[in-house]
């Protein structure tokens, strides 16, 4: 099977061993993965903030890119939702008759990561080995907009080694929400607060979930907290192996 | 510390008006005690409704086909009504309905009246003209009571004093009943209240309320309440005067069926709420003799007109948006600076109000989409909340803020259109943040509005390599590399 990355532009400047770990682990899988550098944004932090001329832009890039593509992979829920949900509206707004089609044909083929893994491949035990309790943010996008269901707890399921701990009121959002951390920071990080609350009774190692953006705002409370508690993408934990613990180590 | 203003016209932007709840520990701690209750019960009682998924359904169906067909059904309505000796109001805005109120009182030479909690009423702020007219106004919800005696503004639309708890209760009827003794039982409180209230049924000369719902096929209207002190207004008094927005219509007696079944579970999480009223036009020697409806546009038939925004319109103010926002369960409803507060007061208030007011609630949402979730008639809140952010770019911004965004989101916008400059972009990024990145590997303050982050979090440093650096290092240059 052939996929393209779509790595999204905070996962390429931020956190590249994100992508690192979507490659390495997809080929682990047999899968044939590309990686098309004119890719830049979805759009989403344009749209989500009102300037749709803006976000078009980035759409028709996204559809001009991958419209001949067999899958588009994103480690991003956001993102994806941002692409499902938002782009039939953009595109009913300014592109032609014959983009909307090849955006209708193409969205069934781009899939968020635990998506592409357990629909796409149907491989929900990837391998995987990791010795550390961990536990799982179901970012919004995630649960309401992709409607993930169990498919990360799936693949957390059959991580060899892996403690998964529930973690409390998982429903609620982390206050993250784009300009909204920035334009309303107060109370972005009132719920944030709220939010680390029930993670940390988890008393778990690692926090992980399959969206960065949720992980950089708990993540840089936890940093700045001393709280002893890292984030991590859920890719960076599937593509773990015992061998490259042994790796590590050495 | 100066109260809330419940006026979009007057109110700080959210953002502002929310900091003086976030320090409230009192406050915060009442807000989420109540709502997580609330919430609890009614996640028990959705639960045990196998159909109630196909309940939402219908009910958004029968909410969307009306405001199809608005202008039908409203007249309907008003023949209906009227053939049963109702008389039928038209007010196009908040002005034009509180003066027709006022000449229907002064006609009846009423002093007093009595008032079912109504959140119309509310929005057209009609107490206050009232008072202005040396009008009393009786609030008789117990939790109206509550805010009127204890100069309170309401904090939520089903649960107006649900920011004040029962030692706070206690203080406000111990102070304004002059009744020293008086303890925090909940029953004593009701007691309380309910020989307070008592004489102002026997004595008004008039009532006025609001309407859950109106039927089109008969005339009839609907009010639901908890404590039957709605009943006790709508049958007491000789006159009763109904002020409902044009668009609580229902086709058919039986369309109840489907709202009570749902409006109770998500309003209170009761299975049915205690009383429902329901009368049509005027009953002779039975009830009040004269009745009133005033049927209020107040912007509502320019929100018709907006395909994505018409949505705001099939609302049946439950409130469930607001028990599940993770935004209101911090800030409560004060910083929404509207009777309208939560996810659908974000929505409501800016269009009602017209959209130069209330610029910052379309804002004040992490787009987390848990109220769409939750909607009994499945309106599509983030997509509304994103319809109205766009109108508001496209108003233009007045705030410095606001003028730095557009440049920021026009800038980046740029980079974004070709690989190039996102490439250069990147690298001039990466040489910004080495200047920042402290030992740690971690960017611990940032200046102007990125200092918004850093006031509570770290930002993590930028990796020495992007994953595009790393691609075009490690794999654009062995194409044939296969796995």
């Amino acid at each position: 099977m052939r996929a393209s990355l779509f790595i999204a532009c905070f996962n390429d400047i931020f956190f590249p061993q994100t992508g690192r770990a979507v490659v390495s682990l997809l080929r682990r899988l047999g899968v044939e993965i590309a990686f098309d550098a004119r890719q830049t944004c979805c759009g989403q932090m344009h749209a989500n903030s009102g300037y749709r001329p803006e976000a078009w832009h980035q759409a028709e890039r996204f559809l001009r890119l991958y419209t001949e593509a067999d899958h588009v992979v994103i480690p991003s829920t956001s993102c994806t939702a941002m692409i499902r949900e938002q782009y039939p509206a953009l595109f009913a707004a300014f592109g032609s008759e014959s983009q909307k089609r090849e955006l209708a044909a193409l969205l069934p083929r781009v899939s968020e990561f635990s998506e592409f893994l357990i629909d796409k491949l149907g491989s929900a035990d990837v391998g995987a080995y990791f010795p550390h309790r961990v536990a799982y943010h179901a970012s919004c996008h995630g649960l309401r907009a992709l409607r993930l269901g169990d498919r990360p707890y799936q693949l957390l399921a059959k991580v060899r080694g892996l403690e998964l701990v529930e973690l409390p009121n998982t429903e609620r959002c982390c206050g993250f929400g784009g300009t909204f951390a920035v334009n309303n920071a107060e109370v972005s990080s009132a719920m944030l607060t709220a939010k680390l609350q029930d993670v940390l009774s988890t008393r778990a190692e690692i926090c992980t979930a399959l969206d960065n953006s949720c992980l950089m705002h708990l993540g840089g409370a936890l940093h700045r907290q001393y709280a002893g508690m890292t984030v991590m993408h859920l890719a960076e934990i599937l593509v773990r192996t015992e061998t490259s613990f042994a790796e590590a180590a050495s | 510390m100066s109260g809330p203003i419940l006026d979009p016209r007057y109110a700080l932007p959210f953002a502002e008006a929310a900091l003086p709840v976030l320090r409230n520990a009192q406050l915060r701690k009442n807000v989420a005690h109540a709502i997580d209750t609330i919430q609890a019960k009614r996640a028990r009682l959705v639960a045990e409704k196998a159909d109630w998924q196909a309940l939402r359904d219908a009910a958004s169906a029968i909410r969307s086909h009306v405001l199809e067909h608005l202008p039908g059904y409203l007249e309907e309505f008003e023949t209906r009504c009227t053939a049963q000796g109702g008389i039928v109001h038209w007010a196009a805005d908040a002005a034009e309905a509180r003066d027709i109120a006022l000449k229907i009182l002064a006609e009846a030479k009423a002093d007093s009246v009595v008032k079912v909690k109504s959140m119309t009423t509310a929005e057209i702020q009609l107490n206050a003209a009232l008072e202005q007219r040396s009008i009393a106004v009786f609030e008789t919800d117990l939790a109206e009571i509550i805010l009127q005696l204890g100069d309170e503004e309401p904090s939520h639309i089903v649960v107006p004093a649900l920011h004040v708890n029962r030692a706070q209760i206690r203080e406000i009827f111990a102070r304004e009943m002059n009744l020293p003794n008086l303890s925090d039982e909940p029953q004593a409180l009701a007691e309380a209240a309910r020989v307070f209230l008592r004489r102002k049924f026997l004595t008004s000369p008039a009532a006025i309320s609001g309407a859950n719902f109106l039927i089109a096929e008969s005339g009839a209207v609907a009010v639901v309440e908890s404590e039957g002190n709605g009943r006790m207004c709508l049958t007491l008094p000789q006159t009763l005067i109904t002020i409902a927005g044009i668009e609580k219509v229902l086709p058919r007696f039986r369309d109840l069926e489907v709202f009570l079944q749902l409006l109770a579970r998500s309003a209170t999480g009761e299975r049915m709420n205690p009383y429902t009223s329901l009368w049509t036009g005027v009953t002779p020697g039975d009830g009040p003799q004269n009745f009133h409806i005033i049927l209020l546009d107040n912007r509502r038939s320019s929100i018709l007109a907006r395909p994505v925004e018409r949505q705001t319109l099939k609302c049946i103010r439950c409130a469930a948006c607001m028990n599940t926002c993770p935004v209101y369960r911090q800030t409560g409803g004060h910083a929404y600076g509207s009777v309208y507060p939560g996810p659908i007061g974000a929505i409501l208030t800016p269009q009602l109000m017209g959209m130069q007011h209330a610029q910052s609630l379309p804002f004040a949402s992490t787009l987390c989409g848990a109220c769409y979730e939750v909607c009994p008639v499945k309106i599509n809140i983030p997509e509304v909340l994103v319809e109205l952010r766009a109108e508001v770019v496209a108003q233009g911004h007045q705030s410095i803020g606001g003028l730095f965004e557009r440049l920021a989101m026009q800038v980046t916008s740029f980079v974004f259109r070709d690989e190039r400059r996102f490439q250069v972009a990147q690298t001039f990024l990466r040489f910004l943040a080495r200047l920042l990145t402290r030992k740690d590997g971690w960017i611990h303050a940032l200046p102007a509005m990125g200092g918004k982050w850093t006031q509570t979090r770290d930002l993590p440093g930028l990796p020495p390599q992007s994953f595009r650096m790393w691609w075009r290092d490690n794999e654009a240059r062995e194409p044939a590399k296969d796995a």
